[in-house]
């Protein structure tokens, strides 16, 4: 029987907490507008995960290159004589050549798995679809993981994403460095993707365009520039539009009294004779 | 003569009119209208007060069933109903997950209103993209002592078996406040 919905009424979070207690196997698949994401499991165990289209190609150079495992470069000349190769394929060729080892391999398979489904826990709506028993690919390279420690961690993320947005709840401003930095800029380390973000700061560039230039998503922009301003590194040009605010539930009315028990025995044995015979 | 009732409840069209009208030996009173809200326009017409359906069960006993109104602007209705209630089915859409959380909250609510025993229809079971009761199950966050029961509210046999069901978990309760007081 189908498994599909709409992330909208059912978070990720319960998604793989259904996946993890009915301990399923399959492929849950997620389409948005613009993205798509793909998770397999197997008998409750998350084995595989993939953003985007799964088209059947390998994806290990890239995966290898993304943790740092690769140059770029590296992973061209690899990508481009894979052609027609699996995942499993490439590892093994990798390993042999020593420009790689198993561990390596399957570090960055794993973190790159993780990486896939904790984005996923931000994403608020999306049309999503189990499918049992559908595998991924036999050349891709899968690794169990317990999803309890996946959930968790997403959660944890996930309160984190909510933060974020609250305090930077605007990301149609734009950033302009201060002009009286404080004592606690002498401290301050910065990172590669920082840096790349630093030097988009312009009153002219708003958050949003910097992160689309810097191919960031609304999470790690939002991480970065939170950060910076924390920092006292930079300061919003106007000030951004206060978060929406949060709408109380109603509150829970009040139980009546207990209904005192009218039924007894007998009726309800009556009762179910009655039905029976309907 | 002695009335009893059981509620039958559920998220605006689970099936709750289809589940009385199965097994009522009356025609449905039903208090439908037609519907104005465009977001609710899956039917033609929905129950805006309750529905009313009734078994005989001999001269002195007769057993009531009611559908609670669906729709959410409907709610002062549910308390009034849930008084002096022998138990309550929750009717849940298997096809439509984007109702299971208001499943969950009418649930909750009707828990809170009585210590009644309840069961859970998981309904139209005969279409395809029906979820699996034990989805539901954990989904609805249901304790294990509850039932979840498949059903198609248009088949009399399938209603038969929830009614009965909520009976046994009614007999049951009894059962054991009983032995609890010797």
């Amino acid at each position: 029987m189908a498994l599909k919905g709409n992330l909208r009424d059912f978070s990720t979070t319960q998604l793989l907490n259904l996946i993890n207690l009915a301990r399923k196997t399959g492929t849950l698949s997620i389409q948005t507008e613009s993205e798509s994401a793909q998770m397999s499991f197997r008998e409750g165990k998350l084995i595989y995960a993939y953003m985007g289209n799964d088209n059947g190609k390998n994806h290990l150079a890239q995966i290898l290159q993304t943790s740092g495992k690769l140059s770029p470069e590296q992973a061209q000349v690899i990508q481009s004589h894979a052609e027609g190769k699996s995942d499993k394929e490439i590892g093994h060729l990798l390993v042999t050549a020593r420009r790689v080892t198993q561990n390596d391999i399957i570090q960055s398979v794993r973190q790159n798995v993780l990486d896939t489904v904790y984005k996923l826990f931000t994403w608020g709506e999306g049309v999503f679809r189990f499918d049992a028993n559908r595998m991924p690919n036999s050349g891709y390279i899968t690794i169990p993981i317990d999803l309890e420690s996946v959930i968790m961690e997403g959660s944890r993320r996930l309160k984190e994403w909510e933060i974020l947005q609250e305090e930077l709840p605007d990301l149609d401003v734009a950033l302009r460095f201060t002009d009286r930095p404080d004592a606690r800029l002498r401290n301050i380390n910065l990172t590669v993707e920082e840096w790349r973000v630093v030097s988009f700061v312009n009153p002219r560039n708003s958050i949003r365009q910097i992160a689309k230039a810097n191919n960031l998503s609304d999470f790690e922009i939002r991480r970065i520039v939170y950060g910076m301003l924390q920092a006292g590194l930079v300061e919003f040009v106007n000030q951004p539009k206060p978060a929406p605010e949060k709408t109380e539930s109603p509150a829970r009315r009040k139980a009546p009294p207990e209904p005192s028990p009218a039924a007894k025995r007998s009726v309800v044995v009556r009762l179910i004779d009655r039905i029976r015979g309907l | 003569m002695q009335a009893v009732k059981m509620v039958i409840t559920g998220p605006f069209s689970a099936g709750k009119t289809q589940f009385i009208g199965s097994v009522s030996e009356i025609d449905v009173v039903s208090t439908e209208r037609k519907i104005s809200s465009m977001a609710e326009q899956v039917k033609e017409s929905t129950t805006v007060a309750m529905d009313f359906g009734r078994i005989t069960v001999g001269d002195d006993l007769v057993l009531y069933l009611f559908g609670t109104p669906g729709q959410r602007r409907f709610d002062f209705m549910w308390d009034i109903l849930s008084q002096g209630m022998l138990g309550f089915v929750v009717m849940v859409d298997s096809t439509k997950p984007e109702t299971f959380r208001e499943a969950k909250r009418i649930l909750e609510t009707f828990e809170s209103y009585a210590s009644t025993p309840y069961v859970v229809a998981a309904n139209k079971q005969d279409m395809e993209d029906a979820w699996e009761p034990e989805d539901l199950r954990i989904i609805l966050r249901l304790k294990p002592e509850v039932k979840i029961l498949p059903c198609v509210a248009t088949d009399k046999e399938s209603v038969k078996n929830a009614l009965l069901e909520l009976l046994y978990s009614i007999l049951d309760q009894l059962d054991q406040e009983n032995g609890d007081k010797s």
